[in-house]
């Protein structure tokens, strides 16, 4: 990674912290903890390491346009990633939770509008706090935990089978990994061999009852996962250098995971004034 | 009565070749599920998930977003119990063609409560943009394969498996939404679904002898349940209707209808058979049918007490019924 393209990392990191403080704020609380744990995953991930197609300018967020369904119009918040070619990857955020960081990612990558997060968080908008596969930058709807790593080992599957080149990247949380269905994931990908899938882990250390060895010890998490069979790489999730070595590697040949250490942070929520 | 084995099996191999987009997904039940043939026959388009269920169902979603079609198998109560929360928000949220074979609905598993689906109609019917298929004979497992993938979006099926009578004819195959009407009279109306069909045209066989004329109808889409010919039959019988069916009175068949009559206005009784908001136990599927009110007998009792009659039918005189020797060629250990 040359020293330009990492400045410009930093700069995006720094813009998803600031952008989800200021939206934060505004609102009266949201999701800026989780923004500020994954800013440098996030801004990684739309910085170097999602193969993702170019867009001509920043596609504006539109307003909520119905659930899937029959005669609906299917709204996909993966124009945002102008994904869809073979050789593209896929994203995938499994804890939509971190709508925020990923919509000021968007931003910051210049694949959304500035001015669509006039509509975060108002009726109406698909700009939602917890967003749907109708939102900005989300390919899927993910949100109930646990579940996006199965649907991106679904897509990772059928990828494979089609011999497409693109990868599917999974960017989840830590708190999730308590759930059965992320290790039957696990064990599912491991044993189909999905190395074309990769999963970044905000391992923060903090859930929504509080710090997570007062909830339900995951550790030794890197333990774990590799007894599975999982390849697992424990990084500083704030070092650019290796979210994007790791990132940018050639294709894994087993299920990859990476996260980083134990670092305190919580939910920001303002209280009523 | 022509008796086959094995027809959903069968099928499913023969309509394979001509689907190369079809992956059959499998919990550890493939042969208990009538998928063994597909997995010997094409073994690239079998994928083994273990007892995994709520990957099993985030996974098809997953697959089925990139253009194939998961067929899901497994037994019924372990599609629905076990892994709702990934159908409602993996599968029918993104409105995906997910096709969910579900096996031994209701009493047909002698696996007692664990294993028998008796509410998966209910759960299933409340999701959005989901299709629900429950065939009631032979000609109708070998239809509800290609009524499903027809159906635009995911379809559970509520399938059956080993030994399956032939009731309907083999070039009348299950219409999406079309009901059939087995016989007409303006006394009562009967509507059947599942295996309680081959129990209605018994009852309303040895009934209609003692002179009550019967309407009965087969339902075998239970969602959606559109059937304006159904109410606007009941809404002119003597005495209105009676369901039967192989689940719980609880948002099953009864309630769907109950629905209808109610926003149609019939003004008619309804009684509904089925389970009464009970679990059942483990025992044979004559033995269940039987206790819990779910055969001939007990539509001829319901019409005795609505009309205020008693016929003197007995078992006996009903004509023969059948029930399968084994549960399908299946391992015993694996219900």
């Amino acid at each position: 990674m040359t020293r330009t393209e990492k400045a410009l990392i930093e700069k995006m990191a720094w813009g998803i912290r600031r952008r989800a403080l200021a939206h934060t704020l505004a609102r009266g609380g949201g999701y800026l903890s989780q923004a500020c744990s994954s800013a440098e995953i996030f801004a990684a991930l739309y910085g170097c390491v999602l193969r993702l197609k170019k867009l001509d300018s920043p596609i504006s967020a539109g307003r909520f346009m119905g659930t899937p369904g029959p005669g609906r119009p299917v709204v996909t918040g993966a124009n945002f990633n102008g994904s869809g070619d073979a050789s593209c990857d896929n994203f995938i955020l499994s804890p939509a939770q971190y709508a925020l960081a990923l919509y000021a990612a968007l931003i910051e990558a210049g694949r959304m509008d500035e001015k669509s997060m006039d509509a975060y968080d108002i009726d109406g908008s698909a700009v939602e706090i917890i967003g749907a596969e109708h939102s900005p930058g989300m390919e899927v709807t993910t949100g109930s935990l646990g579940q996006g790593i199965s649907q991106a080992s679904g897509i990772a599957m059928a990828r494979k089978i089609k011999g497409e080149t693109g990868r599917v990247v999974l960017m989840m949380s830590d708190g999730e990994c308590q759930s059965g269905e992320f290790w039957e994931a696990v064990q599912a990908a491991c044993y189909h061999k999905l190395g074309n899938m990769i999963a970044y882990v905000d391992v923060n250390g903090y859930q929504c009852d509080g710090k997570m060895t007062s909830v339900m010890n995951i550790e030794p998490f890197d333990k774990r996962l590799k007894a599975f069979g999982a390849r697992v790489h424990r990084i500083d999730g704030h070092n650019i250098d290796s979210l994007a070595r790791l990132g940018r590697a050639p294709r894994a040949d087993v299920y990859t995971l990476r996260h980083r250490p134990l670092q305190r942070h919580g939910y920001f929520k303002r209280s009523p004034s | 009565m022509e008796i086959l084995t094995k027809v959903h099996a069968k099928h499913l191999v023969d309509w394979g070749r001509e689907h190369p987009e079809a992956y059959v997904l499998s919990a550890d039940l493939t042969g208990s599920c009538e998928a063994d043939g597909w997995r010997d026959r094409y073994p690239d388009r079998f994928l083994s998930l273990g007892i995994a269920e709520q990957n099993m169902l985030a996974f098809a979603g997953g697959m089925a977003r990139q253009g194939f079609i998961p067929l899901v198998h497994t037994f019924a109560v372990f599609i629905y119990r076990r892994a709702l929360d990934q159908i409602a928000m993996s599968v029918a949220y993104p409105n995906l063609p997910v096709k969910m074979f579900g096996f031994l609905p209701g009493i047909l598993t002698p696996g007692g409560a664990t294993h028998q689906a008796i509410e998966d109609i209910a759960v299933m019917r409340a999701l959005p943009n989901i299709t629900v298929i429950e065939p009631g004979d032979a000609t109708e497992v070998e239809s509800a394969l290609d009524a499903a993938f027809d159906t635009p979006g995911p379809v559970y099926v509520r399938q059956l498996r080993g030994e399956v009578p032939r009731l309907f004819d083999k070039n009348e195959p299950l219409t999406l939404g079309v009901p059939r009407k087995l016989s007409y009279g303006k006394d009562i109306v009967i509507v059947t679904s599942g295996i309680c069909t081959e129990e209605g045209m018994r009852a309303a066989a040895a009934l209609r002898g003692k002179g009550l004329e019967i309407t009965h109808y087969h339902v075998s889409t239970l969602k959606p349940f559109r059937y304006p010919e159904i109410v606007e039959d009941i809404a002119i019988s003597r005495y209105g209707a009676v369901t039967l069916e192989n689940h719980s009175v609880v948002g099953g068949l009864g309630s769907a209808l109950a629905e209808c009559m109610a926003e149609y206005g019939a003004g008619k009784p309804l009684r509904r058979l089925g389970l009464q908001d009970t679990f059942a136990h483990g025992a044979s599927r004559r033995y269940l049918m039987r206790e819990y009110g779910l055969d001939a007998m007990a539509l001829i009792a319901a019409a005795e007490n609505i009309t205020g009659e008693r016929f003197a039918i007995d078992e006996a005189s009903l004509t023969e019924t059948y029930t399968p020797a084994a549960h399908s060629g299946a391992k015993p250990e694996a219900l």
